[in-house]
């Protein structure tokens, strides 16, 4: 009789002689080796694909940044000027990447462990009926377009930050991070951190869901059985073996709040040309995409395109370091599960 | 199965609720703002109209104006259809370069120098993509208004000096003693001025810092361009910095003229040299009859005069353009372009134009571009 798969054990036995033809002789399965050559392939295809468009991606970005690099007259990487429109050529991204990673970082800080949290509660505490309904409206926030986040945070959220901000300047004002600055406290790096934690939020929330959800029940019998409270069981069994998932969630998550463009320019304030250079969160700023988007529609020469995109090159590179560091991490505490 | 079927219920009313939703959004589309539109929308007869699709692209200052426009000659002539991209002036200009686009708006004319970095001039660009001389029609003046919102202050009056210390961070407070000089009789509040200008590139910004150049050049020495060079917090697009100022006491910016009736700002009158000058209609097109056409025969480029010290001329504005090819190659597009800019020029057209914040063409350009217009083939 034919498998499924089409490959049997009979293929493989030699053949009597005088024996009638099987099925498999004449009649080529729709299921068998065509299928699995069609299907591999595809798949194989998509693969290739997939690599093949994040290659010529990253083609074109190095392309069109690496004349303006050339032709830059400071530092890249340690300037804060960015005058590209005539000669001389002189940008630096310190100003942007400062920015980018202090409202990611933030972001990060607060939607992680609320992310974790959440996916805990809907999957170990909840009752059925309520882990369901939770899960769709934590779904909905990803839902939301980035730019009614961004009216939402400037015009609703924002002005609510003011105590917050008064609080820690009065408290911590002495620290670099929290020197106070002139800006609003709508228009912060601090309120932009909050409002991309809210973003990136659904995207983590889903994933440690699936997740710890995948947790093997016989070890969380086992850690019950031991005599564990519901906290140690799930410190025991839950985390450890969701721990390489929860760190995919957060790597796609941070990939979301480096490179949200829309709520940031709506958000963020920027800093006239020659600002002192501040550390503090309570400043205004650029990120990179934020940047880019705010002058997209004026690339009115090969130079000023070259160097914008020299930053979003930047933005890209900085995205794949923190991936790889991700995936290093998750393969090294694979090594030491099961 | 009772929680299959109870689950079904649950999708059914939900797709039925998303759907009253959907579909309560449809309504009709009462956009003319005016009873007169539908009367005085046809300066064309409307019996010869031509049919066709055509599309444009370039400056968002002038997307309000240009859509009444298209508004009002589609409702008069059924078969044609008008599409316009305000992705800005320089996205307009490397489309219609590229031929993509049946014409541009742009906030300033096709340059005569080479940009940075490239080594092609627009205008000659412009010229090789047509195949004949690409024209810059001036259609729609833009006022640039100083709204501000400072308590208990409904007048303010600003020289280009102050204006230019202001936007440049030099005067910090309201009740500083030169604001205080040229407004006897104001109490101004001790609060700190807080600036916004434009995070993006911007024509209103490069037009901006001409008039702070060319009014005040003594007091205002940065560079000028779509880029903003003075102090102050950065806010996206003409919403975004009336908006802020809108909600931040001590706030004040440049904005266009119908952001700032929009958010119902204060906006300062203008003293050039001449008096204080508020904004209105006729003061802005005061400003543009004192402009100087530097273009070439049908090429209607203008030279604004900044520090003109016309009597009852608002001083800051921009003028957007139309670029055109003077003989299309396709020639029913240029039939249908003619028509359209036609009634775009009209001077019923330009009057609407007023209600919405901007300042309608002063018969004298308005006639050479009747006539530049005619000239198109």
């Amino acid at each position: 009789m034919p498998s499924i798969t089409g490959v049997s054990a009979v293929d493989e036995l030699p053949k009597p002689e005088g024996r009638g033809p099987f099925l498999t002789d004449r009649v080529p399965a729709g299921t068998g080796r065509l299928g699995d050559r069609i299907f591999g392939g595809t798949a194989t295809g998509a693969g290739l694909l997939v690599i093949a468009i994040v290659t010529l991606i990253a083609g074109f970005l190095l392309s069109q940044a690496l004349p303006a690099l050339a032709k830059d007259k400071v530092n890249f990487l340690t300037s804060t000027q960015w005058n590209v429109d005539g000669t001389p050529l002189q940008f630096g991204i310190a100003n942007l990447l400062w920015v980018t990673v202090l409202s990611s970082v933030i972001a990060m800080l607060i939607a992680v462990p609320f992310g974790v949290g959440v996916a805990l509660f809907i999957t170990q505490y909840a009752p059925g009926w309520l882990s369901r309904t939770a899960a769709t409206l934590v779904d909905l926030l990803a839902a939301v377009p980035s730019i009614v986040y961004g009216l939402w945070g400037l015009q609703v959220f924002g002005p609510h930050m003011s105590g917050i901000q008064d609080f820690l300047v009065s408290h911590l004002g002495w620290f670099p991070l929290f020197t106070p600055s002139g800006i609003g406290a709508a228009s912060t790096i601090l309120t932009v951190g909050v409002v991309l934690s809210i973003m990136v939020l659904p995207i983590i929330t889903a994933l440690s869901r699936e997740v710890f959800a995948q947790t093997p029940v016989s070890n969380k019998d086992a850690a019950l059985a031991l005599g564990a409270t519901r906290w140690e069981m799930i410190r025991t069994a839950v985390l450890p073996f969701g721990k390489p998932g929860v760190i995919s969630a957060s790597m796609l998550g941070l990939g979301r709040a480096l490179g949200e463009t829309v709520a940031v320019m709506i958000i963020l304030s920027a800093l006239a040309d020659g600002s002192a250079w501040s550390w503090s969160m309570f400043n205004g700023g650029e990120t990179f995409a934020s940047k880019i988007a705010n002058n997209a529609a004026e690339f009115d020469s090969p130079q000023k395109a070259g160097a914008f995109l020299a930053a979003g090159l930047v933005l890209f590179l900085l995205t794949f370091v923190v991936n790889s560091i991700a995936r290093i991490v998750i393969n090294r505490s694979k090594a030491f599960s099961e | 199965m009772k929680t299959q079927s109870r689950q079904r219920f649950a999708s059914i009313t939900g797709v039925a609720l998303v759907g009253v939703l959907a579909l309560s959004a449809c309504g009709s589309n009462n956009n003319t703002p005016t009873s007169a539109a539908t009367t005085g929308g046809s300066t064309a007869a409307a019996s010869n109209c031509p049919t066709g699709t055509l599309n444009g692209e370039g400056s968002s200052a002038q997307k309000n104006a240009i859509e009444q426009a298209i508004t009002d000659f589609q409702a008069a002539c059924a078969g044609a259809t008008i599409n316009y991209n305000p992705t800005g002036s320089g996205a307009g200009i490397k489309q219609f370069i590229a031929g993509q686009v049946d014409f541009a708006g742009s906030d300033s004319a096709l340059s005569e120098t080479p940009k940075a970095g490239a080594t092609s001039i627009e205008q000659a660009d412009a010229d090789k993509a047509c195949g004949s001389p690409a024209w810059n029609l001036p259609m729609v003046t833009g006022p640039i208004a100083v709204a501000y919102n400072v308590k208990g202050v409904a007048k303010l009056i600003l020289t280009p000096a102050v204006t230019a210390k202001i936007f440049n961070g030099a005067i910090t407070t309201w009740n500083d003693p030169a604001i205080a000089a040229i407004n006897p009789g104001v109490t101004l509040p001790t609060e700190a001025i807080k600036v916004f200008f434009r995070s993006d590139d911007s024509g209103t910004t490069d037009n901006f810092t001409k008039y702070l150049k060319g009014s005040a050049p003594s007091d205002w020495p940065q560079a000028t361009g779509k880029k903003w060079t003075g102090k102050g917090e950065g806010k996206q697009a003409n919403a975004g910095v009336s908006n802020a100022v809108k909600a931040t006491e001590g706030g004040v910016t440049y904005s266009e003229w119908s952001y700032a009736k929009d958010n119902k700002l204060s906006m300062a009158l203008i003293d050039n040299g001449a008096g204080p000058v508020a904004l209105t209609g006729e003061s802005v097109g005061a400003a543009v009859g004192a402009a100087k056409i530097v273009g070439v025969g049908n090429d209607l480029k203008l030279k604004l005069d900044y520090a003109t010290k016309t009597p009852g001329a608002y001083p800051i504005l921009l003028v957007t353009y139309e670029l055109v090819c003077s003989k299309n190659k396709d020639a029913a597009k240029g039939t249908l372009i003619k028509d359209f800019l036609k009634s775009f020029a009209a001077a019923d057209e330009q009057a609407k134009l007023q209600a919405i914040g901007y300042a309608p063409l002063p018969s004298a350009v308005q006639t050479k571009v009747a006539s530049a217009i005619e000239a198109l083939s």
